[in-house]
């Protein structure tokens, strides 16, 4: 082989067969790869909820399923509000600065639309598992005596406050998100929904 | 008989097969225990198909079936019970042999020159295991089954730009479900399967291409007698196929002892949390993979510090991946003249104890809650990180003490007893 002459000719439509072969098999690859992506009728689930909240009492969670999710509903008692301000200095984002976090009517201390009414997803958000509910301050919490309240993700250990804003110094960098919510009346809540339309 | 083989023979290379592989692969004569491992973990394999066959003929992969159908095996299907013990034993039982069988190539050198390529194709196997062992822990839909699968397929949402979408095209939908569920039983009952079988068979053709290593960690190939065989080599069958059956009854008796008298050896092989269906919206209290992969969990989760522009997640998504990547590059880290730990100095035999308890401490610590106080007076996580830095010093010291280590002579013939 090494004494023949190379056949320009035949060099080139080799690279050029070789070339083409390659696309075809990327060609025929794609619908198999995007076969796997999310499905219509996935897409198309996770319509808005609505909730009613006249029944719950200061201090007291609601869970909900929105998406396949857990959403939480707390509404938070004045201790619970005040405690937010304490532990700013222990957050990584206190003034909810990273905006995919949240909606910007709820980019405030307590990170919602109504101070009291905490609407949050709870998944945290380092690796996805869904936080305990320690909102009791002290050391009946399990966390010490100088936790104030908030939620703490048992996989990997991160902490959150009761507006659920990450705490420095654990796996998970972003604080949990505010899912887009709106007031349908005072005591009935939609999630998934706000002014702009549908999420 | 004769005339049929020689039929065969003119159309498909049978007994040079045979010969080649068997009869006339000459493995040194001076194995010892720790040459069970390769062969039993084969065996698992086998009883892994096996039994996961039979149990395909009854589980159904739908969120709304499927807890529901792995009770229907475990009760109704006529010993199902047994199949299905067999195969979640046999997973455990697959990682033991492999980690046990990985364990010899640190021990004898059997990674290094000219078998690296048998450890790299090794290691694809291992990978391949971990995540059949990882896509198989879904399908049963148990609570446990759910958020682990939430929690790894997470892992991809850390790396930058393409994460979130790629995290979403593994699942086939936004989070775990059904989509998930039922293309996690198709990679687990077929394609990597088949992709480890392959590895398997490729694995074996390079190690009888350049021969297995020993204890001594020497090559027999150097010293050959006059008919050109080398003298301290035996055939592998019949020695080492009697030999490899006497490891098989042994295997199976304590084997048999787990499937029937502790299936789920205490959390350890079945954990609690998974005999409770999938909950949404509810994570276990303490969420834990299996044994298997603790160690890397423990990495995982040891890192809560941002460093640089990178964030305290993806830092733990890289050292976890680099703790098993990091061994693909063990035959070259590895800067010793001698390959058995039979002449080697201290520094090899300290390291390598320091990674082994390193390793097993990190996997126990990763079955624990990271903010319970485990040892003395430190929080679990402290723990956690001093022995992830012992983890890596192993490796990335490794050029270094290999190296300055003081050597003994080794023998130009193996030793035996």
């Amino acid at each position: 082989m090494s004494d023949e002459v190379v056949n320009p000719r035949r060099r080139r439509l080799l690279a050029i067969t070789s070339g083409l072969g390659v696309v075809g098999t990327a060609l025929a690859v794609t619908p198999f790869v995007l076969s796997m992506l999310p499905s219509a009728r996935a897409k198309a689930a996770g319509a808005p909820v609505e909730i009613d909240i006249s029944k719950m009492e200061p201090g007291q969670l609601l869970t909900v399923e929105w998406r396949g999710k857990p959403v939480w509903i707390l509404r938070r008692t004045q201790e619970m509000l005040k405690s937010l301000h304490e532990v700013d200095p222990l957050l990584v984002d206190p003034e909810s600065t990273v905006v995919d976090q949240q909606p910007s009517y709820a980019q405030n201390e307590p990170r919602s639309i109504k101070p009291e009414i905490l609407v949050l997803v709870g998944i945290c958000t380092h690796l996805g598992c869904s936080p305990d509910k320690r909102l009791e301050a002290g050391a009946g919490s399990g966390l010490g005596d100088d936790w104030k309240g908030g939620f703490f993700c048992p996989c990997h250990g991160s902490k959150f406050d009761l507006a659920g804003r990450v705490y420095k110094n654990v796996p998970a960098p972003t604080n949990l998100v505010v899912p887009p919510h709106a007031y349908l009346s005072d005591t009935r809540i939609i999630i998934g929904a706000d002014q702009r339309g549908a999420a | 008989m004769e005339k049929l083989l020689t039929w065969i023979d003119d159309r498909f290379p049978l007994t040079k097969v045979w010969k080649e592989h068997l009869a006339e692969y000459y493995a040194p004569k001076n194995f010892n225990f720790w040459y069970y491992f390769g062969s039993l973990a084969l065996l698992v394999l086998v009883i892994q198909i096996v039994t996961g066959i039979f149990l395909t003929m009854h589980y159904k992969p739908d969120t709304e079936l499927a807890f529901a159908s792995v009770e229907y095996i475990m009760r109704d299907v006529e010993w199902g019970w047994l199949i299905r013990y067999m195969h979640s034993t046999g997973a455990s039982f697959f990682f033991i042999m492999v980690y046990l069988h990985m364990f010899r190539a640190l021990l004898y050198g059997s990674h290094r020159r000219p078998r690296e390529l048998v450890w790299l194709i090794g290691m694809f196997i291992y990978i391949a295991l971990m995540a059949e062992a990882f896509m198989g822990y879904l399908l049963p839909w148990g609570n446990m089954s759910y958020w682990g699968a939430q929690v790894i397929v997470s892992l991809f949402d850390a790396i930058p730009v393409v994460g979130p979408a790629l995290s979403e095209w593994l699942r086939g939908d936004f989070v775990v479900s059904d989509a998930t569920l039922n293309r996690f039983f198709a990679f687990h009952v077929i394609a990597i399967p088949l992709i480890l079988v392959a590895l398997v068979f490729v694995h074996i053709v390079a190690l009888h291409q350049v021969g297995s290593n020993n204890p001594d960690g020497i090559e027999i190939k150097k010293t050959k007698g006059a008919n050109g065989l080398p003298v301290d080599g035996i055939p592998f069958h019949p020695y080492y196929t009697v030999k490899d059956i006497v490891g098989i009854t042994v295997f199976l008796m304590i084997f048999a002892a787990v499937i029937f008298f502790a299936p789920e050896l205490w959390g350890w092989f079945l954990e609690p949390d998974n005999f409770v269906p999938a909950n949404i919206l509810q994570t276990p209290s303490e969420i834990v993979p299996l044994w298997y992969f603790t160690p890397f969990y423990s990495i995982l989760r040891a890192n809560v510090y941002n460093f640089f522009w990178i964030d305290a997640k993806l830092w733990g998504v890289i050292f976890m991946g680099l703790s098993i990547v990091i061994f693909f590059f063990l035959p070259w880290l590895d800067r010793s003249p001698v390959k058995s730990i039979r002449y080697r100095g201290k520094m090899y035999k300290t390291a390598l104890g320091v990674f082994v308890v390193s390793f097993i401490i990190l996997g126990y610590l990763g079955t624990k809650s990271p903010e319970v106080v485990s040892l003395f007076w430190f929080k679990n996580v402290f723990w956690v990180q001093g022995f992830t830095v012992l983890y890596f010093a192993f490796f990335f010291l490794m050029p270094l003490y290999t190296k300055f280590d003081k050597i003994k002579p080794v023998p130009e013939r193996v030793t035996w007893k």
